[in-house]
């Protein structure tokens, strides 16, 4: 048991479960997973739906946290990434009434996460190149990235009319959610990126370490590029799977705050804030935290104007439950006798 | 001597950590006017005894009387509010507050409400002066402490201990990266605070440095207490055998002589060329070779240009002028993996903070050379890791619980053979060791310095620097001179120590 409460996924997993059974004790079928029309359905199924964008950005702010970075322009992306699949896709209804595309449909989601991505360069050069602090560095994409997509879309409400369009946030594939293939595709392809490549290696030394980590030939500024250029990417897929989920895109308002959300789980995770320590895995139960959260809100019928407050001191009672510092202090009053257990030096 | 009143007596004190016994029944004794050395290799227990004694630790077994009366410290502050005040090696003094800031920090004088309250900036000033003055130590108090040299700022970290009307007075290393005038001034101010009955506990490397200042030292070894001596009892000799556990000091330096002597440069291959190499504020144009197989000394004062050479060999610097060749063939030289994939390697001077990547194992610190110049891609497997990993452990002798062990964990000299085996992994054909010796015990470094010649044997050209003349002649198939950041000259190997001195001096 005192094993297994050391394990890194010991805390963000009991946390979540915790508020699972929270959920499922004023909910009966809140557990519940059934089979209609075709597909998955349940409560869980839709927190994770849900949850998808934010698990994919947050992935890609693991790393960038890991490599004592920050991006806090990501849900800034995530709406300029919509923007431009909307425009691109567009949709009109031809003469048999049918909605034809303006562009294909692989040339919008193309040309959208390219711009993502390049957004997450430009972050990365800021940050690599021109040494700007990680938090000011994307500062600027943060207030500039919304600008340029609500320049393109003249300041309107972007509609899609064009049906394929809307898969990636409302389709099923083999009956489970397109978004969560994207999602479960996306932890695959990073977990294997850094269990079977250096990719792992490299970016604990740069976060633990930066400087020693140089000198040992790392190239840093190279892994660092990547990192915030994945990032920007994972921001774009965030932004077309919650823009297909609504069937529009607004410049205005798509993302808003998803950066907070994406550093918390992060956090709730149990990745470092100062790098080099992370953990994926962590970073996904951290995102279902806050998605169930905010379900369990929704379910349990709190009034909107109270939402925010009610949401805040439920992050704080996680927050507390896992911080190492309180848990000692609860031991210590509880039991006087053990409280002094130190680590290794 | 005898009838000194004792100020610290520990008793029997006992600290496990996770898979080593690091303290086990260990006894320190500290009377008032007496500086106390405390003596052992790496790993003997030293940091661990002093963390006890400044609360950063909690012994499992024993007792700590300070005056007769049993304390626990439970923290720094609680130690310094006891009376038991420490300098560390590494931690000198906040460099963006004034020497007076940094002195009167956490105590500052306050204005009277009557004129508004606040920080009494006078009377700050007033006591840091007071203080300094008082300990003989010139220095503006109103200057940036990140601006003095690191003596002065050691210095001023020592006033700001005793400010505090320190009864202990706890010197981890103090003098590791002083030169000899500097050492001087600090001895001086050490002398003051012995005639004032301070206890003062000594950590150092420097065995002379002991016999200068010290009355009686504690000898300890693989955390056990060996034994307290009278400085006048024991000669060095004694000391390195209690340290040791056995006679080696004799066999050690013979074995050198034979190799430095078979030193023949001309017969061997130029491995690595450097021409007009220079960097405006760190280094004069300078010319320099290194051959297969043989070790080249790199000596000079501090701040003589030794390590600025060595980073511009090694890329961690720009160059303004220079042209590198490396096996006859021009290098493009522009960055530390430059140096990496051209077959260099290069262990930094500051181990903590450009060495050891603290948070990773002990294989992950050794493997990550070569796992770079490997790339992304060839990925070297936990099997491949493991095996490479535990294979340097061995040839090295690193101490460590196991490979898995975050490297924080290790002593300093095992982190610095684990550098050391994080660059024999690329088997490199030129090896820059800046300061590899440092802050090591006498018997790691006759480890380490055996395999700086066996590698050179294999055919490897290795930069050997040290503050240490004689380390440097005893080793080197060459040395190179440096002064004022510039080449002073070069004698061949196993040249008289006195020779390397006239020429560090000009004369």
């Amino acid at each position: 048991m005192r094993r297994l409460s050391q394990h890194a996924l010991f805390w963000p997993a009991a946390t979540l479960l915790l508020l699972l059974a929270v959920s499922a004790l004023f909910n009966g079928s809140f557990l519940k997973i059934s089979w209609q029309d075709g597909h998955l359905y349940g409560n869980i199924i839709d927190i994770l739906n849900r949850a998808a964008p934010l698990i994919v950005v947050s992935l890609g702010m693991t790393l960038v946290i890991a490599v004592r970075g920050l991006d806090i322009s990501v849900g800034a992306v995530a709406a300029l990434s919509a923007t431009v699949a909307a425009l691109l896709v567009g949709g009109a209804f031809n003469a048999g009434g049918e909605v034809a595309s303006d562009n294909p449909l692989f040339v919008a989601l193309g040309a959208a996460l390219a711009v993502a991505a390049l957004c997450g360069l430009w972050n990365g050069l800021l940050v690599v190149k021109a040494g700007m602090q990680p938090i000011v560095a994307t500062l600027i994409l943060m207030v500039a990235g919304r600008g340029i997509a609500q320049l393109l879309t003249g300041g309107q409400i972007i509609t899609v009319y064009y049906p394929p369009y809307f898969t990636l946030g409302n389709g099923f594939l083999l009956g489970i959610p397109v978004a969560l293939w994207i999602t479960a595709a996306a932890f695959v392809l990073l977990h294997l990126a850094i269990t079977r490549t250096a990719l792992g290696l490299f970016i604990r030394s740069i976060g633990g370490n930066p400087e020693a980590a140089r000198v040992a030939g790392v190239r840093s500024s190279a892994i660092s590029l990547c990192v915030y250029t994945f990032c920007g990417l994972a921001a774009g897929m965030a932004g077309l799977i919650l823009s297909s989920n609504v069937k529009s895109a607004d410049a205005n308002s798509a993302g808003q705050l998803l950066e907070l959300d994406a550093i918390l789980a992060v956090t709730l995770g149990g990745t470092a804030l100062t790098g080099g320590r992370f953990t994926l895995a962590g970073t996904v139960l951290g995102a279902l935290i806050i998605q169930t959260l905010t379900s369990m809100i929704y379910s349990l019928g709190v009034p909107t104007e109270v939402n925010l407050v009610v949401k805040a001191l439920l992050v704080f009672a996680v927050m507390l439950l896992q911080s190492r510092e309180f848990r000692a202090l609860v031991a210590k009053v509880l039991r006087p006798g053990h409280a002094r257990r130190e680590g290794a030096p | 001597m005898s009838e000194a009143e004792i100020v610290l007596a520990a008793r029997g004190i006992s600290r496990a950590f996770p898979g080593v016994r690091a303290l086990d029944g260990v006894e320190l004794t500290l009377r008032a006017g007496e500086v106390h050395a405390l003596m052992g290799q790496n790993g003997a227990g030293k940091s661990t005894l002093i963390k006890i004694l400044t609360g950063l630790h909690a012994p499992e077994a024993g007792s700590i009387e300070l005056c007769g009366r049993v304390v626990s410290p439970h923290s720094p502050l609680h130690a310094q509010e006891l009376g038991i005040s420490a300098v560390h090696q590494e931690s000198h003094l906040l460099p963006n507050l004034s020497v007076a800031e940094n002195i009167c920090a956490g105590r500052y004088p306050r204005r009277p409400r009557s004129r508004g309250g606040g920080i009494d900036w006078t009377e700050t000033h007033r006591r840091a002066r007071e203080l300094l003055a008082g300990l003989g130590i010139d220095l503006d108090v109103e200057q940036l402490a990140g601006g003095l040299p690191a003596a002065l700022q050691q210095l001023a970290a020592v006033a700001r201990a005793v400010s505090t009307d320190a009864r202990v007075l706890i010197l981890d290393e103090p003098t590791s990266s002083l030169d000899a005038d500097e050492v001087k001034s600090l001895f001086a101010l050490l002398r003051r605070l012995r005639e004032r009955g301070v206890a003062i506990l000594f950590v150092t490397h420097f065995l002379d440095q002991v016999y200068e200042i010290c009355d009686r030292m504690t000898v300890l070894r693989n955390g056990r207490f060996v034994g307290e001596y009278a400085c006048g009892k024991l000669d060095a000799r004694g000391l390195v055998a209690a340290m040791v556990g056995r006679e080696l000091a004799q066999s050690a330096s013979a074995a050198d002589h034979s190799i430095a002597d078979a030193g023949d440069a001309a017969g061997r291959q130029l491995a690595l060329a450097a021409r007009n190499l220079s960097r405006r504020g760190a280094l004069k144009p300078v010319d320099i070779e290194m051959r297969a197989g043989e070790v080249l000394g790199l000596a000079g004062l501090l701040g003589s240009g030794r390590t600025e050479l060595a980073r511009l060999l090694f890329a961690l610097d720009a160059r303004d002028s220079g042209e590198i060749t490396i096996d006859g063939k021009n290098a493009a030289l522009t960055g530390p993996s430059d140096a990496l994939h051209l077959g260099l390697g290069f262990c930094p001077e500051d181990r903590k903070q450009s060495g050891i990547v603290a948070e990773l194992s002990v294989r992950e610190n050794i493997v990550l050379a070569l796992q770079s110049r490997m790339g992304l891609g060839k990925f070297l497997d936990a099997e491949a890791q493991r095996v490479l990993a535990e294979k340097l452990v061995a040839a090295l002798g690193i101490k460590t619980a196991s490979i898995e062990t975050p490297i924080a964990q290790l002593s300093g000299g095992n982190q610095q053979k684990a550098i050391i085996a994080r660059w024999l992994a690329t088997q490199p054909r030129v090896l820059i060791l800046d300061e590899p010796t440092r802050g090591i015990d006498i018997a790691a470094k006759q480890e380490l310095m055996n395999e700086i010649i066996r590698l050179a044997r294999d055919g490897t050209a290795v930069l050997f620097i040290s503050a240490e003349i004689g380390e440097v002649v005893r080793v080197s198939d060459r040395i190179v001179v440096m002064r004022d950041r510039a080449k002073a000259g070069e004698l061949r190997g196993g040249a008289d120590e006195d020779a390397v001195y006239s020429m560090i001096a000009g004369t």
